[in-house]
């Protein structure tokens, strides 16, 4: 097999996906009467007509970033976080009780508080999931997803009676809402007059240290050898069941982490919804990234486009955002059943050879070359 | 009916070229075997007997080159065209679905027997027993894989192939997983199968080549360097053919050094997967400066020790003594921290991370320590640094130190495990099957190692299965059958038959 086969088998799977996610979804779109290509221009090209539609395609990227910075280190250390939703969670009332707690704090002292607040509260969320499997070999897919409804539970709890803004208990309005963020534990924005917030420039610093993390020191080479082959790892000395929760603490760090910066950067209060699917969504753009922050990167911009895009088709080809839900699941699929074909070795031995008849019944006296004897 | 294919009068190959991105894997490769003959093709690792064979067997297409049968040019797009041409193909691998019955498995792949939405077993069955009276191959229908021992495994797949009407048998080192019992059974059945079957069969062991085959040919960086009859040459002949140079397996000749005990295993009980007592009371001393071979058919409690002693395994009573002190129990990371080197016998999972570079497999026991961290970062360069060392000095073949450990052939990850292992320089190292499935020239080389292993003053613990490397390299040889040490010899007091019978459990005086 040559290399250039591989190239064009490469590509010409990630093209059939592409089409067959287009055509899926072009399926739905008509099914609920809607034009396909319309609603198909609107996602691509809506948001860049302007500076703030690109502006929200990075406000929607930075708490995909985050969360798939954390997916990609359980993942790569072998144990499976579907849970980011629900540590984002707890995250976020971490972040908003410290910054509502100290208000006097000077602004950056405040605000590296509270983003630990968030990180801590998401790894020891993320932790029992760890602990969990590590002692009683309890299915972490099962134990985070479960900790999800928990935490919404949690959540709900703490927005409506704790930790509820006393002026919705005044006006008796009684909306689940904390007190706003002192200001000095509100991110600045980057641009005037948008909602990009610095939160951007922490993300794009956390993918360097997480490769750097992962690549470049001791616990990312413990936490990459007991991910790729646990057996082996074990023999080398490496205690398997804690690399195991320290991942998933990491990876639950950076699940809070997202939910502080999405509660100091854009919503500046805990309020319901917050997390907009995110926690999940970050778990595709992980896997779409190749669980690389250099991956991940363009992956949650495209992700954030699609997003954006989708706002803008219930303006202007009348389709209910909801439907980028749908079409987000039908890409998904699609791309991960392509990935499937790209690294199958038999599929794409069988592809070569079902391409070789017909090159060989075309040119069967061509392929005659002596070696290199 | 499949087995209405002609017979196979003739097999041809000629000119058979393929390549792989970066390789060219066989290179004009002519050769040629009749009805009833047995041909032997032998050659190192990554020399392309396996290639040479997947394409004949229908799994690859070669870039050139012809394949005639019987006189007439044919071409196998899959393996079902091999088989319809009556040939096939026993992998190394054996491909059986374990949790089904003997029939079951045959019958899958029996297009004959399958009704709609059914299947006909009852035929299926009657032909199993056929073939199997025909060529002498007993075996039970209605028993699961997962019940039958790797030899009787080996004959469902003889049996299977069979039953698909080959009548050429292309085996892919038939042995290598067999204990030295039933490796001399299949080779007494093959040779009587020859009366009507023709074999093409993949061997490191050159003695299985002798004894079996009639004509030998050898490849060599994917080209034939020899082709002749095996009757007209030696063993010691052929090896040299197959490497391009003479080889020596070394032996250990010097007198025993005899340190004090450095290792050692008190009334040891350890319990096996299935919860059975694996090790039930084993006592063993191993000395600095010795090899103590471990000789027993597999299965007798070898992988247990080998782990209880690494700190793998949980030891249920009794004591493991490492350089004098109680280290029962400790964890595999204060074994290593210790001085405790360990060749694991399963080389692809364990012994390296198959994802994992070559460079950070090579580091994969120290790369926490100052050598090669400052604080916790790691010395990239330093760990770059070292492997191209032991890429040179362990002839370790890989086209960079970047490339996956996985991505390297059998032998050369043997070395690079041997490599980090011996770079420790461990008082004590326990080896694994350090040679099963490696060529003669990386024997050769595994051997001298851990020869100079022991001059150094290191004990060698070698659990093996071949008599010939525990008797040519042991100081002292302990007997293990049923999880205890049925007596320690002298090697010079060792004999094969002794040997063997000690094996079998049969203690003498």
């Amino acid at each position: 097999m040559t290399s250039k086969f591989k190239i064009a088998y490469g590509a010409g799977v990630i093209l059939l996906a592409a089409l067959a996610a287009a055509v899926l979804g072009a399926l739905v779109l008509k099914a609920i009467g809607a034009s396909p290509l319309d609603t198909y221009v609107t996602i691509f090209t809506g948001p860049f007509k302007d500076v703030f539609g690109i502006t929200e395609i990075l406000v929607r990227a930075v708490p995909l970033i985050l969360v798939g910075l954390g997916i990609a280190i359980a993942f790569r250390s072998g144990i499976i976080n579907i849970g980011a939703e629900g540590q984002m969670l707890i995250g976020i009332l971490a972040a908003t009780a410290t910054a509502l707690a100290l208000p006097g704090l000077p602004r950056y002292l405040l605000l590296t508080l509270v983003v630990l607040a968030g990180a801590i509260g998401g790894g020891l969320w993320a932790g029992i999931a760890g602990i969990l499997r590590a002692r009683l070999g309890v299915n972490e897919i099962l134990s985070t997803v479960m900790l999800n409804y928990i935490a919404a539970q949690f959540y709900t709890f703490f927005l409506r009676g704790p930790m509820i803004d006393p002026g919705e208990l005044e006006t008796g309005s009684g909306t689940p809402q904390s007190m706003r963020l002192p200001e000095s534990a509100i991110l600045s924005h980057l641009i005037p007059g948008t909602r990009l917030h610095t939160g951007l420039i922490l993300a794009l610093v956390l993918c360097v240290c997480v490769y750097f993390f992962l690549w470049h020191t001791t616990f990312g080479f413990r936490l990459r050898a007991a991910g790729a082959e646990a057996k082996a790892a074990r023999y080398a000395g490496i205690h398997v069941p804690g690399s195991l929760v320290m991942a998933m603490v990491l990876s639950g760090c950076f699940a809070g982490i997202a939910g502080a910066v999405e509660v100091t950067g854009v919503h500046h209060r805990a309020i319901e919804n917050i997390t907009s699917g995110y926690g999940f969504a970050g778990i595709v753009v992980a896997l779409f990234g190749a669980l690389h922050p250099a991956g991940i990167v363009p992956a949650a911009v495209f992700f954030g486009l699609l997003l954006v895009g989708s706002d803008m088709t219930q303006r202007s080809a009348g389709v209910p955002a909801n439907m980028i839900l749908v079409l987000q699941g039908v890409i998904i699929l699609c791309i991960v059943s392509a990935k499937m074909y790209l690294n199958n070795a038999y599929t794409q031995e069988r592809a070569a050879r079902f391409f070789a008849r017909f090159t060989a019944k075309a040119a069967p006296e061509s392929t005659k070359d002596g070696g290199q004897s | 009916m499949r087995t209405a294919a002609e017979p196979i009068r003739e097999l041809r190959l000629e000119g058979i070229t393929k390549r792989f991105p970066g390789i060219l894997a066989c290179n004009n490769i002519s050769m040629q075997v009749s009805r009833g003959e047995v041909l032997a093709l032998v050659g190192e690792n990554g020399a392309g007997k396996s290639t040479l064979m997947n394409i004949l067997a229908g799994l690859y297409q070669p870039d050139s080159g012809t394949i005639t049968l019987n006189g007439r040019e044919v071409r196998f797009h899959t393996p079902n065209d091999a088989y319809a041409h009556g040939i096939g193909m026993v992998h190394q691998n054996f491909m059986l679905v374990p949790n089904m019955t003997v029939t079951e498995n045959v019958a899958l792949g029996l297009k004959e027997h399958h009704r709609f939405m059914n299947l006909d077993l009852k035929s299926a069955k009657a032909r199993i027993m056929e073939v199997s009276e025909h060529h002498q191959l007993p075996v039970n229908p209605d028993a699961h894989i997962w019940q039958l021992s790797v030899g009787e495994q080996q004959r469902v797949e003889l049996i299977k192939t069979l039953c698909f009407g080959a009548q050429l048998l292309i085996l892919d080192e038939p042995t290598s997983a067999l204990t030295p019992q039933e490796t001399d059974d299949l080779i007494d059945r093959l040779k009587r199968m020859t009366g009507e079957l023709s074999i093409i069969f993949i061997s490191h062991k050159l003695n299985e080549v002798k004894s079996l085959s009639d004509r030998v040919a050898i490849l060599r960086h994917g080209a034939v360097v020899f082709n002749g009859q095996t009757a007209d040459h030696t063993s010691a002949d052929l090896a040299a053919l197959m490497t391009g140079r003479e080889i020596h397996l070394p032996r250990n000749e010097g007198l025993s050094l005899d340190g004090g005990v450095v290792l050692q295993a008190r009334d040891l009980h350890v319990r096996g997967d299935r919860g059975h007592l694996a090790l039930d009371g084993l006592d063993l001393e191993l000395h600095a400066g010795e090899i103590l071979g471990l000789a027993g058919v597999s299965g007798n409690g070898q992988r247990e020790l080998a782990e209880a002693l690494t700190g793998l395994r949980r030891v249920e009573s009794g004591r493991v003594e490492f350089l004098d002190a109680d280290m029962t129990n400790r964890s595999p990371a204060s074994m290593i921290a210790a001085g405790l080197g360990y060749i694991p016998e399963d080389r692809h999972h364990e012994g390296i991370v198959p994802k994992f570079s070559v460079k950070e497999n090579l580091v994969l026991k120290d790369f926490h320590t100052v050598k090669f961290s400052w604080w916790v970062v790691l010395k990239q360069s330093e760990i770059a640094h070292n492997a191209e060392a032991l890429k040179a000095s362990f002839d370790i073949r890989c086209s960079s130190t970047s490339a996956a450990g996985g991505s390297l052939s059998g032998g050369n990850i043997q070395k690079v495990i041997l490599a980090r292992e011996l770079a420790r320089e461990p008082k004590a190292l326990v080896a694994v099957y350090p040679t099963r499935g490696v060529d003669m020239g990386a024997q050769e080389f595994i051997h001298s190692q851990l020869l100079a292993r022991r001059r150094a003053g290191g004990g060698v613990l070698l659990i093996s299965e071949e008599l010939e490397e525990i008797m040519n390299l042991s100081d002292r040889i302990a007997v293990i059958y049923k999880g205890r040490i049925l007596k320690v010899l002298n090697s010079l007091d060792a004999t094969r038959e002794r040997l063997g019978l000690l094996m079998a459990g049969v203690a003498d005086e």
